[in-house]
């Protein structure tokens, strides 16, 4: 820990640390695919591993992290997939610290949409809730002051969403073409650039950040290729300023996200705001009952000359039950309803620790109730639950 | 030397002096042992210390965990210390930190780093009384004990081991607290505490802990090397054992902003 709080211990050797996880997951599908072509199994196994190298110099002035990342799945030929979660250089400078490689940052505070985090492409394969990413090649800077710490990016290389293969599942009505376009003639290499600057006041915690570059969500335009109408992922240039606010007070935790974009049709806001109360130690255990409702909206044009998004107006809420044992078993259900046409989608998610090196985590994402002209039709029938069993080492 | 000179000398050895007088009332004498073992501990600056928990249910079973702790005196009236606390194992919840700035009265502020979204989330410091990751240790048992936190009543003395304690009560004033009182046992010498008995909402035992292996750090400040919380209502119990602390490392204010959290580790 020394050596992260930037101190110069008396230690000059390197240090090094191997740690990690391998998974073995199951999903299962109980209904049948929507299309024709799409593999019909109901258990659909993968492995995954995930190892981090992390060397700290003899001086704690600089950290070098390497964490690769690798997917065999049996039915999805794009989920089976690798990738560099991070392979990155961390300097510790006086009063800044400079992170030179492939990295992942979080911005946000929401639970159900997580609309300002904007600098890492969503790893759409692992899963559809977009919490998985992709490691994003840039240079970090960031400076702590008396007004709020400044982190400046400067992202040199775009990574391209992934989407699952023409025969599995999570796949709408038409394919995804293997080739993207851009609207930048340096395609994958527009210089894209971020500013993020966060403070806390008291019991208030806020971000304000500002993106210009490619879009990390991509228009699907339906295109003519090979014989067939492909979806050809498009991304854009676009300007996206966000605000993130979080009040805590006593039990509660009110949360605000909120962005302009301009650059894909006529500019528009999109907001997520609501809250998360919890009740501690309910009936007497030692578990926490924590009560979630947020509200989302997102006013972007539905001509295709935007992303579509199926939050236009949407209600979630949810539950997360925490039991504070020695297992750290934990529960989150939720519910997204779409105010206007009343699709209805819901998640659960629940893991526990086995022992001191095991954890089982089951997650299921079910679609009772889609309108047919919701973005989400073409997956209803992608019902799945996920039993995984992760060793750490 | 006049009478007055005479008198204001006796008057300024009789504010330091450390010896209670007959006249007090128990409830002042119970405050000063606080005071005195508050005393004790000014200046330390700042410390980090590793340490392993051992949680051990009724059946015997035990599960580990490791994590360091590193702490910030913050010598200003209303806010107390500041630590940030780093978890190694499991395995699972590595790089998962705890960052706290304590208020004496007023609720902390409190964030969580959750490595595997690299998410910092701030979180609600409410919850006092709730278990410390599955321990029988409650948050409000870890946190640093501020006199102001508290009013006491000193008991009675009664030998503790080879020594002599102070017994006292003292009681929460603090919100959310899942405790009516505690008692404590706190050495004559040192006024280090050895034992502290916990009593639930409802008034019954609770806990009991026990302070032990304590050691002297700079010619001055003491710290129980070992902690013993047994929970008499579940049979359940956690031990912690801390390894050598390190004191005057320099850490600062900066050293435990959240902005730190994602650099951990």
């Amino acid at each position: 820990m020394l050596a992260a709080l930037g101190m110069s211990v008396p230690a000059p050797a390197a240090e090094w640390e191997l740690s990690g996880s391998v998974q073995l997951e199951t999903r299962v599908f109980p209904s049948e695919p929507a299309f024709a072509g799409q593999k019909d199994a109901t258990v659909s196994p993968s492995v995954a591993v995930e190892p981090e190298l992390v060397v700290d110099t003899g001086s704690g002035a600089d950290r070098f992290t390497l964490k690769p990342f690798l997917r065999l799945d049996a039915d999805d030929e794009n989920r089976s997939h690798g990738d560099l979660r991070e392979a990155n250089w961390l300097h510790f400078g006086d009063g800044y610290d400079l992170v030179v490689g492939l990295d992942k940052v979080f911005w946000g505070v929401a639970e159900s949409r997580h609309l300002v985090d904007i600098v890492n492409q969503s790893d759409l394969v692992e899963d559809i809730d977009q919490e998985d990413k992709l490691g994003q090649p840039m240079v970090q800077l960031q400076v702590g002051t008396e007004w709020g710490v400044l982190r400046g990016f400067f992202m040199p290389v775009f990574r391209e969403r992934t989407f699952p293969d023409d025969d599995a599942r999570f796949r709408g009505a038409l394919p995804i073409a293997d080739t993207a376009a851009y609207q930048s003639g340096a395609e994958a290499f527009h210089p894209d650039l971020a500013l993020r600057w966060t403070d806390t006041f008291g019991g208030f915690d806020v971000g304000v950040s500002y993106f210009r570059g490619t879009s990390r969500e991509p228009r699907l335009v339906p295109t003519a290729r090979n014989g067939r109408t492909e979806l050809v992922p498009t991304y854009d240039l676009i300007d996206q300023a966000g605000v993130d606010v979080q009040y805590t007070t006593g039990a509660w935790l009110w949360k605000f996200e909120g962005i302009a974009r301009a650059g894909q049709g006529d500019a528009f806001l999109a907001s997520v705001a609501g809250f998360e109360y919890t009740l501690y130690q309910v009936a007497e255990s030692d578990a926490d009952l924590g009560l979630l409702l947020e509200h989302l909206y997102d006013g972007r044009e539905e001509d295709g000359s935007a992303p579509l998004t199926p939050f236009q107006n949407d209600v979630f809420v949810g539950a997360r039950v925490t039991l504070n044992d020695e297992d750290d078993t934990t529960f989150l259900a939720g519910a997204v309803t779409d105010v206007e046409d009343r699709s209805v989608s819901l998640s659960l998610e629940a893991s526990r620790r086995i022992g001191n090196d095991l954890k089982v985590e089951l997650e299921a994402r079910l679609f009772p109730d889609v309108a047919p002209d919701n973005v989400l039709y073409g997956i209803r029938r992608d019902n799945v639950v996920t039993l995984r069993l992760s060793r750490f080492f | 030397m006049n009478n007055l000179t005479t008198a204001a000398i006796a008057g300024i050895i009789l504010c330091f002096s450390a010896i209670p007088t007959a006249a007090e009332t128990p409830e002042e004498k119970g405050r000063w042992i606080a005071e005195q073992t508050d005393r004790r501990d000014l200046g330390w600056g700042d410390s980090e210390v590793h340490l392993t928990m051992t949680l051990r249910n009724r059946e015997g079973q035990s599960s580990i965990r490791k994590l360091s702790i590193a702490s910030l005196e913050v010598d200003e009236p209303k806010l107390g210390d500041r630590s940030l606390t780093l978890f190694d194992e499991p395995r699972d919840i590595e790089g998962t930190a705890f960052l706290s700035h304590t208020r004496i009265l007023d609720p902390d502020d409190q964030w969580l780093y959750l490595p595997a979204l690299k998410r910092v989330k701030r979180i609600s410091s409410q919850n006092k009384s709730g278990p410390f990751v599955g321990s029988e240790f409650a948050y409000e048992d870890l946190v640093s004990q501020e006199v102001e936190r508290y009013t006491y009543k000193y008991l009675r003395d009664e030998p503790c081991g080879d020594r002599t304690c102070f017994v006292s009560e003292r009681f929460p004033v603090y919100e959310h607290s899942g405790y009516t009182r505690q008692v404590t046992w706190v050495d004559h010498t040192d006024f280090q505490p050895r034992k502290v008995e916990y009593y639930d909402r409802k008034g019954d035992l609770l806990k009991v802990l026990e302070l032990v292996e304590y050691r002297q750090y700079l010619g001055k400040y003491w710290r129980a090397h070992r902690l013993e919380m047994v929970n008499h209502q579940t049979g359940k119990s956690t031990t912690l054992a801390f390894s050598d602390y390190s004191f005057k490392l320099g850490l600062n204010d900066g050293d435990f902003r959240k902005s730190r959290l994602e650099r951990l580790r």
